[in-house]
């Protein structure tokens, strides 16, 4: 097979897919950046800073482990970790995810036995919490550029549809997916039919 | 506090198969936690119960990391790690060989178009997340401001994201969110 021309694959994703203590490291540093949500820190190292994923590459593995049981982000860091170096690097990314945050989170459980409320910390937790919302939804907005470039109204039809059913109208989740899922194959089975005739 | 063999059975197993319901997310599962831990069990108060919540939610690390808060006011640190072990690995391990059948089938035609029409579902739900997040937060002028002014440093600038953090951090310590 000819070498793939290097504007296009060697420049689009690294050229080394990360090894066992590389996927314990970059799972700890988002996992310990992670106020208020990893997935932000996530998609930046994965994406934007490693480039061991192109952004559609991305969306596809964290829809997956979003949709399947679990918490999503622990899910993703034992999917991409066996990806790239099976199950060691499943657990090397398990635990660079977990037992930073762990250790400090247990710490601050002791503290909090010990002083409970302290309103000073309270208020800087407040003004971060917005802060961190606001990040949340910019990373949103950056997983959302593939679907709006692609210009497949179905495809944004239904992210709006599933958006207005569970944030506006409140509608149970487990509802909303029994509908959305077999629904979203289907038309997603007619767009590719319909490209491919 | 000398939690017996029972107590770390019935963690493992509450948040075993809690886990494994547990379809959107952490967050989703917060009502039925609050079930579990203080109406069923009795393991905390209703105020414990939010302030286990505040912590994980502000704490480092994935917000999944309330289940070892829980366990470790049940059982000190022995009920903290089964709880956390619980709540990650059964799914976890159900993510990883559903996943690579994915990847290893991603060039045959269904799994490749199952995977790719989870996408705007998912993006959807979290859409639907983050609104109801924004919603519960920006009780107050600046504090809208604040969500608002990060998003927007974080969507058209390269900047870290610690640094909208940090100056929300100390926005809210001297008072102005």
């Amino acid at each position: 097979m000819p070498a793939p021309p290097s504007d296009t694959a060697a420049r689009d994703l690294a050229a080394e897919p990360p090894g066992v203590f590389e996927l314990f490291l970059a799972f700890s540093k988002m996992s310990l950046a992670g106020f208020g949500g990893v997935l932000v820190w996530a998609r930046r190292a994965i994406v934007e800073q490693h480039r061991w994923m192109t952004p559609d590459e991305f969306n596809e593995a964290f829809a997956l482990c979003h949709l399947l049981p679990g918490a999503n982000i622990v899910n993703l860091a034992i999917v991409f970790g066996g990806r790239f170096r099976g199950a060691a690097g499943s657990v090397a990314a398990f635990l660079g995810l977990l037992l930073p945050p762990t250790l400090i989170v247990t710490m601050l459980g002791i503290l909090y036995t010990y002083y409970g409320d302290l309103p000073g910390l309270q208020r800087t937790l407040n003004g971060i919490a917005c802060a961190a919302v606001g990040l949340f939804l910019a990373v949103i907005i950056r997983m959302m550029g593939p679907l709006l470039k692609r210009r497949n109204p179905i495809e944004i039809g239904l992210m709006i549809a599933v958006f207005a059913a569970v944030g506006l109208w409140r509608m149970p989740l487990v509802a909303v997916l029994l509908i959305a899922l077999p629904l979203s194959v289907v038309v997603t089975y007619l767009w590719r039919k319909r490209g491919a005739a | 506090m000398n939690p017996g063999l029972g107590t770390y059975l019935n963690l493992l197993w509450t948040f075993g198969l809690m886990s494994l319901l547990a379809v959107g997310g952490a967050n989703a599962t917060i009502p039925e936690m609050h079930r579990v831990a203080v109406e069923v069990n009795h393991w905390l108060t209703d105020a414990q119960f939010a302030d286990m919540f505040a912590i994980a939610q502000f704490s480092p690390g994935p917000n999944v990391l309330i289940v070892t808060l829980i366990g470790y006011q049940v059982a000190g640190l022995a009920g903290a790690a089964a709880a956390t072990f619980a709540m990650c690995g059964p799914a976890g391990l159900l993510a990883y060989f559903v996943a690579n059948f994915f990847h290893r089938s991603s060039r045959s035609f269904w799994p490749s178009l199952i995977q790719a029409s989870f996408v705007p579902v998912s993006i959807g739900l979290m859409a639907a997340g983050g609104y109801v997040l924004a919603v519960t937060v920006d009780t107050s002028l600046a504090a809208t401001v604040a969500t608002f002014a990060a998003a927007l440093a974080a969507v058209a600038t390269r900047v870290n994201p610690l640094w909208p953090l940090a100056v929300a951090g100390l926005a809210g310590y001297f008072g102005f969110i």
